[in-house]
């Protein structure tokens, strides 16, 4: 396979001019400097001790170069995205198990929008024009890491100021939560301090959904359904968000090939029908707020994202057949709903309690499951979430697959703050 | 700031001193923040040019860019804009207890702990009213004392 398209690689545009009129129908459609997705993949989430990150991310990479019909010599640059290995060198690390071609590679690190980020690299090599053709992939090995909170301070036996803030110890817990559970559930709180119709209630809802929609997901860390009772009822691990609320760690990866317009034109007509178009690729980080200075503001830089991906894409909110959202907690979840636009200014509960997010509803949001059932390896989520819309938009999820789905979201945010939008439509070639 | 570390080495030789250092326990703030004294307050790094308030050392300000500021003391009324029960806690701390985003009358939000107060949903009131007040979490093996802030129900 890699001798066979080590020849196709090169000439793009002399193979385009070779079948011009079989070109003409699909290729007309195609911008030469429009970004595409051609082949993808993700392992199920969930717990891997018997491999490490770099068998997860070359197991992927793999699978999507052949998805794409493609093979790593092909490739023009790699996006490379890992968290909790992000000085690792992941990328290389990958390339001398499946390719070391000397191409450039771009390790990024950029808290939960990493796997995004590292996509993100390769849609703007591509749309630089340094790179016809890249590989992105998202990697991570969590393992049972327990409860992700701020960095501990080591106690020291005699107090000492230390720090931005001239603490003399930790201040989690004293001056408020530093722990993942408790930052998002202030903010899911800030929303139902400024919005009626939002409660405890309306946040497990969003817990209720997604676990149920999981159990159609084979590639979800956990498959099963829960009751509002169970849900409300489990362990509370910071109010309003229980046990059920809240995604587990564990380990994954994903993957997407992506290529040019101009290259698109050039490769056969199954890839071609196959592929999906990234109408907009957009990265915020958190613009300066009042209140950010001692909370992260989630819902600026997601607002912003969105504006700008719906206008890149010329795209409208109710255009959307289906959203993959960032629902580490459940309380994100819902406020998400409102900075994405899928529902009025401060309609977020009612927009949950009328239905409208489930799979059977009007915008249907993470039927992945989302990071609370489906799994939240955090390099790998921001590519997993493009899988699962690319995935949907082909026809090819499933039992779960959104009938009809021709354009879709993907969002993801890393706190700190960073967020990724992609817009992904059906390609209709 | 406290004084930190006073009349130690005087301490322990009589009983009479004991009891006088007992009473003048050395303190120091959790925080460089929260100033100590009489009335305690929390005290920001105020941009003289857009007023944007931090709480950190500052290299410039994240609002503007312009690089001077001056310290402002805020006010120690607020209200509750958001909260959260913490029952799975950091190691070492007490739970439940519950985590605040509060919003000062001056409208300088911080980010604090409600104490004097139930941790259940039900004594929890977003909105509520709230003052500033301080408390012990602890001492060092020198004798000096951390002391923390936190927003209490009026």
């Amino acid at each position: 396979m890699a001798v066979k398209n080590a020849t196709r690689k090169a000439p793009a545009k002399a193979a385009a001019k070779k079948s011009p009129a079989r070109a003409k129908t699909a290729a007309s459609k195609i911008d030469d400097d429009s970004v595409w997705l051609i082949g993808t993949d993700m392992t199920a989430f969930g717990r891997y001790p018997d491999k490490d990150a770099v068998d997860l991310a070359s197991s992927v990479s793999m699978n999507a170069l052949d998805d794409a019909g493609v093979t790593i010599h092909d490739m023009d640059v790699i996006g490379a995205g890992t968290l909790f290995q992000a000085s690792t060198g992941m990328g290389q690390r990958v390339q001398k198990q499946i390719g070391q071609t000397g191409i450039p590679v771009f390790n990024v690190a950029n808290a939960c929008a990493t796997g995004a980020t590292a996509l993100r690299t390769v849609y703007l090599s591509i749309k630089a024009g340094e790179a016809d053709m890249g590989l992105a992939f998202g990697v991570e090995q969590m393992g049972k890491m327990g409860m992700l909170t701020g960095a501990t301070k080591k106690e020291s036996n005699v107090y000492e100021p230390d720090g931005r803030y001239g603490a003399v110890t930790g201040v989690d817990g004293y001056l408020g939560t530093e722990g993942m559970p408790g930052v998002f559930a202030q903010a899911g709180m800030e929303y139902a301090n400024d919005y009626d119709g939002v409660g405890f209630e309306q946040f497990a809802k969003v817990a209720y959904k997604n676990h149920l929609h999981s159990t159609l997901n084979p590639l979800a860390q956990y498959r099963k359904e829960f009751s509002m009772e169970e849900i409300m009822g489990a362990p509370t691990m910071s109010y309003p968000n229980t046990l059920l609320m809240c995604c587990p760690t564990g380990d994954g990866a994903a993957a997407a090939v992506l290529v040019s317009g101009s290259r698109l034109k050039s490769m056969p007509k199954k890839v071609q029908k196959r592929a999906v178009k990234i109408s907009a690729s957009v990265l915020t980080s958190d613009p300066y707020t009042e209140s950010a200075q001692v909370q992260p503001d989630v819902n600026t830089l997601t607002r912003n994202a969105a504006t700008q991906a719906y206008e890149t894409a010329g795209v409208d909110p109710k255009d959307l057949d289906l959203v993959e959202l960032h629902d580490c907690f459940a309380t994100a979840e819902l406020i998400h709903y409102d900075n994405l636009g899928l529902c009025e200014k401060g309609g977020a509960g009612e927009f949950i309690d009328s239905g409208a997010p489930f799979r059977d509803g009007s915008t249907p949001v993470n039927v992945s499951g989302g990071l609370i059932s489906k799994g939240h390896p955090i390099g790998a989520t921001g590519v997993a979430n493009i899988y699962e819309v690319a995935t949907h938009l082909r026809g090819e999820a499933g039992d779960r697959q959104i009938k009809g789905a021709k354009v879709g979201l993907a969002h993801v945010i890393g706190l700190g703050s960073a967020c990724g939008i992609h817009v992904l439509e059906k390609s209709g070639l | 700031m406290a004084a930190k570390k006073p009349a130690k080495k005087a301490a322990a030789k009589t009983p009479a001193a004991k009891r006088t250092v007992r009473k003048a326990t050395p303190q120091v703030p959790l925080v460089d923040y929260l100033r100590l004294g009489e009335r305690p307050y929390l005290s920001a790094n105020e941009c003289t040019n857009c007023g944007a308030r931090f709480f950190d050392r500052r290299n410039a300000c994240a609002n503007c860019g312009k690089r001077d500021f001056k310290k402002a003391r805020v006010r120690n009324g607020a209200r509750l804009k958001a909260f959260t029960i913490v029952h799975r806690a950091a190691p070492g701390i007490p739970a439940p207890y519950v985590s605040a985003i509060v919003e000062t009358d001056d409208g300088t939000t911080v980010r604090s702990n409600v104490v004097n107060c139930e941790p259940t949903p039900e004594a929890v009131n977003l909105g509520m009213k709230l003052k500033l007040t301080t408390y012990p979490i602890g001492k060092d093996d020198e004798g000096t004392e951390a002391v923390a802030f936190g927003y209490e129900p009026v």
